[in-house]
């Protein structure tokens, strides 16, 4: 062999490499226009389906398959399913369930990519802008759902900007929830408390009282991603300001602030609660799951939470339970809850939208429906006022979650949840800093600048 | 085969051709060659395809996105090197680059130096069943999926968990804690799960180092003199610094992406002290819809494992040689 001939070979060698990599490169450059297009308004993903023109919206004669992805953990959308499925046995749904944090993250990609027609939604403000969403204007006024009191649907309508509480309707609820404070009414009799308090103070006595007895007051879960401390604290918020306050804060309704004076006092209530030693010592590393197995336990006097566990609790300690709201600052006055709908959209893609939207009328207007609503549920059905309402047990917590409801809704009391104002303001903003506050690394009046701040740039960005 | 394709080059030397022939037969040969590798791209081909599917284009893709502001969606808008930018300014985005250089000490410092000792031990205990026994203990978390071993250590350090039970047991009461919801714990009972994880793997690496090692050595050490320190320091360790450089490099990746481990026990809790980039990537992309700051934060985060474990590759190469 000659130097030459192996030379040769080498630059030989050489060669298939390079044009192997230029093969790879080639495929690897194959994406090189800007993702998801430029920003010019033809690009702009809109939907293909719509309403049918005839204004006739109803479930087809023919065989239909209903697509929905839903929450797992909450038997409600299949019960609902199953029992829509017997009325018109000409529909079948095909259910897919996952959690609601793989929900969140999965929901624009699912809604772009696929023909689900029912969805249960997150944060919906930025999937009704991207254009993921059917407007159900349509659906609201062939149905009636515009005759029903505005506030239940309010939270589901964005404008053109973004901002939630006004615009087009984007979503459904399949009932609304309601949050406020469980007891457990053995540990209560055993400090003293026979009925719920009527006054912030009160509270504060009891809980003092549970402390004292060597009882663990309030096993709230803060651990992780999810600060649970954000429910009392806007309780407490509704307690010393006015609700609407926090709702066109929620709303990104221009100039709102979350950092004023009477929330700053909310703030400052809740740190004296920390500093009092009335949460468990071990609430930062608490999950919502081994929360409710304390409460359920006996291990916890109170938790802050909403009615969408009341029909877990009767069956898991029938009788045993309580409910009230945050108590107001002087007997009878001011106060609030967190209410939302359990939301559901229907897909810009939808396969079946009219028989999706029909189904979501049934799920408001059907007494089967309503009932299963209460019973598994455990919250209020969406519709009008005067709809049909099953029988409940009096003694029953769902009871006195609903009662509940009804004295939030002659205060105009309801509010979104706080953690709902941006998709990343519960993560990234609220939960550290209540883990801080815990920590007494941070102050009540820190906090909301903190919240505040992150809030601003969020939406500026 | 190579040699049967091209014969004619060994045999006439380019130099005696006049050259206008030159050119020609130089692109005859390129062709020739090219013909020549064709069957063994054809063979490549395949498995070239899926890597560049799966492999390179989405690593193109990534640094694509890290120049655009983007949510996944709907249109994009080119920004320069602006997500780039804000990595370097943003506090919020630096603090988990700085928690991900603390793990180092218990991903990768703390298992090597247990890694080494253990493997010394046991290479002592010789072929015995307890030999056998600890290093089927030792390496049984490299077998257990992460997120078991995740969920499993989050239920040991529970504030009514195994570990706190054992300390009030033994009477030390006043350091029981949740372990994972305290701002000074937290991310330290983190990296105590990573090292259990990684301890195993060091162990297995300096394990087959040591089997190499000539017992003429310990013997010769052994007739001067030496204990079992000095032997230890003497002769096993230079042999396996080959082995403790792969394990080095290994283990510095794993604390520096981190991400499984943490997302089943703390999700960056509380309060952010166990925040990664690993984890702080997915919060953005997936949460926050960011998808070209996290895919700024991702191609950062590549070149900074690069940055650290090329000089660490280096060292011990050179080390090996000389």
């Amino acid at each position: 062999m000659s130097q030459a001939s192996f030379t040769h070979r080498a630059t030989g060698r050489r060669l298939v490499p390079s044009l192997a990599l230029g093969l790879a490169g080639a495929l690897a450059l194959a994406a090189c226009s800007p993702p998801g297009g430029t920003a010019e308004p033809e690009e702009t993903a809109t939907g293909t389906s719509t309403p049918s023109a005839s204004g006739d919206f109803s479930c087809p004669a023919e065989d239909t398959t209903i697509k929905a992805y839903v929450e797992t953990g909450f038997p409600i959308f299949a019960e609902l399913a199953a029992e829509f499925e017997n009325q018109y046995p000409n529909v079948t749904f095909d259910i897919r369930e996952d959690q609601f944090a793989v929900i969140t993250q999965n929901a624009p990609r699912t809604l772009a990519d696929s023909d689900t027609d029912i969805m249960r939604l997150p944060q919906m403000s930025d999937l009704a802008s991207q254009g993921l969403l059917m407007d159900l204007d349509e659906y609201a006024a062939a149905f009636g759902w515009d005759q029903w009191p505005s506030s239940q649907l309010e939270q589901l309508r964005v404008d053109a900007d973004g901002r939630r509480g006004d615009g087009p309707l984007y979503g459904m609820g399949l009932n609304f929830s309601m949050t406020g404070v469980f007891y457990n009414k053995e540990l209560a009799a055993q400090i003293g408390m026979t009925e719920p308090p009527a006054t912030l103070e009160e509270f504060d006595g009891y809980l003092q009282a549970a402390k004292d007895a060597g009882l663990t007051p309030v096993a709230q879960f803060n651990g992780g991603a999810t600060g649970g401390l954000a429910f009392p604290l806007q309780a407490l918020m509704a307690s010393y300001g006015p609700p609407s306050d926090i709702n066109s804060w929620i709303y990104l309704q221009d100039g709102a602030t979350i950092d004023t004076d009477t929330n700053v006092q909310a703030a400052e209530h809740l740190a004296s609660w920390i500093d009092a030693g009335y949460f468990a010592d071990d609430i930062n590393s608490l999950d919502y799951s081994q929360m409710m197995s304390r409460f359920i336990g006996g291990e916890s006097v109170f938790i802050f939470n909403g009615d969408w566990e009341s029909g877990n609790l009767d069956t898991q300690m029938p009788g045993e339970a309580g409910f009230f709201l945050m108590p107001p600052l002087e007997e009878g006055g001011q106060l609030g809850a967190m209410s939302a709908p359990l939301t559901y959209g229907i897909s810009a893609n939808a396969g079946n939208p009219d028989c999706a939207a029909f189904f979501l009328d049934w799920v408001a207007t059907d007494e089967a429906a309503r009932t299963i609503t209460v019973e598994v549920g455990g919250s209020h059905p969406m519709g009008p006022v005067d709809a049909f309402m099953p029988e409940i047990d009096p003694d029953s917590v769902t009871a006195q979650t609903l009662a509940a409801g009804a004295i939030v809704g002659e205060n105009n009391g309801s509010m979104d949840f706080i953690a709902n104002a941006t998709g990343e303001i519960y993560a990234k903003s609220w939960t550290p800093n209540l883990q801080k506050m815990v920590a007494g690394e941070q102050t009540a009046a820190g906090m909301l600048e903190s919240v505040q701040a992150d809030y601003l740039e969020q939406i500026g960005g | 085969m190579a040699r049967t394709w091209r014969p004619s080059a060994g045999v006439t030397s380019p130099t005696e051709e006049p050259s206008g022939d030159i050119r020609s037969r130089r692109r005859a040969d390129r062709a020739r060659r090219l013909r020549a590798g064709l069957p063994g791209l054809a063979l490549v081909a395949p498995a070239l395809f899926f890597y560049a599917m799966f492999v390179l284009r989405p690593l193109f893709a990534t640094v694509q996105y890290s120049f655009y502001d983007w949510d996944g969606i709907g249109p994009s808008t080119w920004v320069g090197l602006d997500n780039y930018v804000r990595l370097l300014t943003d506090p919020e985005l630096i603090g988990p680059i700085v928690n991900a250089f603390q793990l180092i000490l218990y991903f990768s410092i703390i298992p090597v130096i247990f890694g080494v000792i253990a493997a010394a031990i046991i290479r002592k205990l010789g072929a015995s069943k307890l030999a056998l026994a600890s290093r089927t203990v030792l390496f049984l978390p490299q077998v257990i999926p992460l997120v078991a071993a995740g969920i499993m250590w989050t239920w040991i350090m529970a504030s009514d968990g195994v570990l706190n039970q054992f300390l009030s047991l033994i009477g030390l009461e006043s350091l029981t804690r949740a372990w994972l919801g305290d701002f000074d714990t937290a991310l330290p009972a983190v990296g105590v799960i990573g090292a259990w994880v990684n301890v195993g793997l060091c162990m297995l690496l300096m394990l087959a180092g040591m089997t190499k090692i000539d017992p003429a050595l310990y013997e010769a050490a052994r007739l001067d003199g030496a204990g079992a320190i000095r032997e230890f320091v003497s002769v096993t360790l230079p042999a396996v610094r080959q082995e403790l450089g792969v394990a080095i490099i290994i283990t510095v990746i794993s604390a520096l992406r981190s991400f499984d481990i943490i997302f089943i026990s703390t999700q960056g809790g509380p309060g952010n002290s166990t925040l990664v980039p690993g984890l702080e990537i997915y919060y953005l992309a997936f949460f926050s819809r960011e998808i070209g700051q996290a895919s700024a934060l991702a191609v950062a985060l590549t070149a900074l494992v690069l940055i650290v474990v090329l000089p660490l590759n280096r060292l011990t190469r050179t080390e090996s040689m000389s």
